[in-house]
């Protein structure tokens, strides 16, 4: 685990991405171009309050856990999750409208690289946060492991789930979707992934939004922290690239 | 004053030449930690005896570094009336070439039989240097090292770097395991187990008491379980404790006379899968999981930490699969 460490053994050579930005404290050669092509001319600044948690070195580059929690009363419109030396840079998008700004999920990396979140305040500002993971890599042009499994498509688009009542008075909702998320960077094997999902209740009241991208694991496991509610039932929704809907009640 | 300041100067240039060459000294030291050994890539590997006509080549309890060269594993031979046989080959050509060297400097007898205890490269990549002779392994280790020999070798060319030069992994070649050999006056028995991987070879020489566990047991160094079967491993364990032994060759760690090695393995193992399925079934992610304290016992233990790390990858999905499917309506 490192948090910040990388920020202090790197700290002699930085790099300026734009003028008025502090330095990138993971010192990527990729960020100037990062910090245009996202951001543009939008305030960015590197904020301690968004905690990326991931391990210093991955052992499986197939699926890396990544989780992101934004503390310190900062305000997430908006969460985007970005790997900047992966070929496809973008993993994820949450908008946690009801939920906490907290996400946990696995993701492809096809070399070592700096994992990161910005948070878009409600002014308009991105707060980063990031940590540098280390992989033997691959893990965007390697076919997944279910591909391997004749069933696969009998089983596209099931969702498996449970709610934890946490000591804090919110709740964890972990769940499970079975889809190839196909990169489209492996031979012979086109793009295929979830592109939205949506989590709501009986009643219509929305949690949050999920943008995915490609790479994010095969079978994508999602964490979410939301309010404590009894009686209510949650339902998931979403789309694939392909057309392919999800809408499940959960458990 | 002008004397002594003159003394002073000469002194002073003295501790500055002093000064120079000693920080040139760490600096080598400090970049190339691994400049005096790795200069011929010599393991310096020096057998010793554990037991009548048997020795054990004892590596470091550390991760696989351009500074150990991957000599991190322990390896042995048993020197029999009619020839040698080995067990396990270790991380790379050179180290089987040089265990070759070390064998024929304690025996003109020929090398008959080597063994593969498992498929992990640190046992079998030095395969190439006993190309000719029968290597034997359970069916399992032989698959395992046709199919993933190829990708362990590349990781282990980054971790080793130039120490892994012209290693190539060369699967074993007799898979028939008997349960008894009779090997130049030697009553030698292979156990088939697994759990540290799908295929685990003891080798247990009934004339001497010694044991070759393998990978099914660890001492002061802490267990990898990449293709581990937690289950089957402690099932095994219980095998591997029921015997008869004198002394006991772990995988890696010191040889011992007693079975606290195979102790301290169960240990670590209940340990790390109560933890698994506790996180599991709290619905932590695995970012949690990495995050959680290792009890005080495993706290300085060799390498506890980086291996819990890695084995929450190994471990932590399939429990949570599990935990997830179970809670389906």
């Amino acid at each position: 685990m490192r948090r910040g460490l990388i920020a202090l053994m790197l700290a002699p050579a930085l790099a300026f991405a734009a003028p008025g930005d502090a330095p990138d404290p993971l010192n990527s050669g990729r960020w100037p171009d990062i910090r245009k092509e996202f951001f543009a001319n939008a305030p960015v600044s590197f904020d301690p309050r968004v905690v990326v948690t991931a391990p210093a070195t991955a052992e499986d580059s197939m699926n890396v856990p990544v989780s992101v929690r934004v503390e310190g009363g900062l305000v997430a419109r908006r969460i985007v999750v970005f790997a900047e030396l992966n070929p496809i840079v973008r993993v994820l998008e949450v908008e946690p409208v009801k939920a906490a700004p907290y996400i946990s999920f696995r993701m492809k990396l096809q070399q070592g690289s700096p994992v990161r979140a910005a948070v878009l305040d409600p002014d308009g500002a991105w707060h980063l946060g990031g940590v540098f993971v280390e992989a033997a890599g691959g893990g965007c042009t390697t076919p997944g492991s279910g591909r391997a499994q004749p069933d696969w498509q009998a089983h596209l688009g099931e969702v498996d789930s449970h709610e934890w009542p946490r000591s804090d008075g919110q709740s964890r909702l972990r769940l499970r979707i079975s889809h190839p998320m196909d990169t489209g960077l492996a031979a012979g094997i086109p793009a295929f992934f979830l592109q939205k999902l949506s989590l709501t209740d009986d009643a219509g009241t929305e949690y949050l939004r999920l943008s995915t991208f490609e790479p994010l694991s095969e079978n994508p496991v999602l964490g979410f922290d939301l309010p404590t509610h009894t009686g209510r039932t949650l339902r998931l929704t979403g789309v694939d690239n392909n057309g392919n809907k999800i809408d499940r009640v959960l458990k | 004053m002008q004397d002594s300041g003159f003394r002073g100067e000469e002194r002073d240039s003295g501790a500055v030449a002093l000064f120079v060459v000693f920080s040139l000294l760490c600096a080598l030291g400090l970049m190339f930690p691994w400049a005096a050994s790795a200069a011929d890539y010599d393991y310096h590997l020096s057998p010793r005896q554990v037991a009548p006509d048997t020795w054990v080549f004892q590596g470091a309890t550390e991760d696989f570094s351009l500074a150990n060269g991957g000599n991190i594993v322990n390896t042995g031979f048993i020197v029999t009336k009619t020839g040698v046989l080995v067990i396990d080959t270790g991380p790379s050509l050179r180290y089987g070439q040089q265990v070759r060297e070390a064998i024929r400097r304690i025996t003109a007898l020929p090398i008959v039989q080597v063994v593969n205890t498992h498929h992990h490269p640190d046992h079998f990549l030095g395969n190439q240097a006993y190309v000719g002779l029968p290597i034997l392994a359970l069916p399992e280790t032989a698959h395992g090292e046709e199919s993933q020999g190829g990708a362990f070798a590349d990781n282990m060319y980054r971790m080793n770097g130039e120490w892994m030069r012209g290693t190539e992994p060369q699967p074993a070649t007799l898979t028939e395991v008997p349960v008894r050999l009779q090997l130049g006056g030697h009553d030698i028995e292979f156990l088939r187990l697994a759990g540290h991987t799908d295929g685990d070879l003891a080798v247990f020489d009934r004339s001497t008491g010694v044991l070759f566990s393998g990978d099914l047991v660890f001492h002061d160094r802490a267990p990898t379980t990449p293709h581990a079967n937690i289950g089957a491993w402690l099932r095994n364990l219980t095998v591997l404790e029921a015997l008869p032994f004198k002394l006991l060759v772990p995988g890696h760690g010191a040889p011992t006379t007693d079975a606290a090695p195979i102790a301290q393995t169960r240990d670590w193992l209940q340990w790390l899968e109560g933890a698994m399925r506790r996180g599991a079934t709290s619905g932590l992610d695995m970012a949690e999981m990495l995050r959680q304290p290792l009890p005080a016992r495993f706290a300085t233990m060799p390498l506890s930490s980086r291996e819990y790390q890695r084995s929450v990858s190994h471990l932590f999905p399939h429990l949570e699969r599990e935990m997830l499917e179970g809670a389906k309506p």
